[in-house]
């Protein structure tokens, strides 16, 4: 499930990424790199858990797969939190310096 | 466990490397633009130091979101030693061996797509360079 929801992110942010290329004012490239690391690593972690618990792997219980829904979205909200940390420090359209400038 | 960490190192290590292509990237850059031999450059390459920047985000943000996993699961916690299996011989070598396994697995599989991706990029450049118009 988590894996799941990673590859969801990762599709819509390239989906988005490539909607606006080549211009990445919103540096929604970095969101990209971001799911697509997690998901493949996740995919390891999948294929080694397949592999240790065979079919049993895909029916996983209610409970487990709860956890790993509530899992998979706080991943993806911490992406999102990182991604705006970085796109405000890094203030590309300079909105954040001029209305610190303006203060000033 | 602490698979993550194979990751981590991996993206340490092309984090200073992709710094010093960088910096070899801008100076060779500023040198041609002193010489003034870049007056009909025709820009078709996607430099080096960007690339490897793919495999670093790819690298970072993962192991960053694995990290909250394995702190999701108990495995990793605030405090001295971080990871709860370094506390217990045989649950770090459990620990060490999932490393190497899975570890290095992840680490391989992300390095291998950054590959795949280069290998695209370059016949994508090869491409675009054989259909630019000859400039005098």
């Amino acid at each position: 499930m988590t894996l799941l929801i990673t590859v969801f992110a990762a599709i819509i942010s390239t989906v988005i990424w490539y909607k606006n290329a080549p211009r990445d004012e919103m540096k929604v490239g970095m969101l990209c790199w971001m799911y697509w690391g997690a998901a493949l690593m996740w995919l390891v972690d999948a294929i080694f858990g397949y592999v240790e618990q065979q079919a049993e792997y895909f029916t996983p219980t209610p409970v487990e797969m709860l956890n790993d829904l509530f899992l998979g979205l706080s991943a993806v909200a911490l992406g999102l939190i990182i991604w705006l940390v970085v796109l405000l420090i890094k203030d590309p359209k300079g909105v954040i310096r001029a209305a610190w400038l303006k203060q000033r | 466990m602490a698979c993550f960490l194979v990751p981590v190192a991996e993206a340490v290590v092309a984090t200073v490397i992709t710094k010093a292509v960088e910096a070899k990237e801008t100076e060779a850059a500023q040198r041609k633009a002193d010489t003034g031999n870049n007056n009909f450059e025709t820009k078709s390459q996607i430099p080096l130091a960007s690339k490897l920047k793919w495999l670093t985000s790819m690298l970072w943000g993962g192991s960053a979101l694995l990290a909250f996993e394995h702190l999701w699961h108990g495995e990793v916690v605030p405090w001295f030693p971080f990871l709860t299996a370094a506390s217990d011989p045989a649950a770090a070598a459990e620990m060490l061996a999932e490393m190497a396994t899975v570890g290095v697995a992840m680490a391989v599989l992300v390095t291998t797509v950054w590959g795949v991706m280069l290998l695209v990029t370059k016949a994508m450049e090869k491409k675009a360079l054989q259909t630019q118009p000859i400039s005098d």
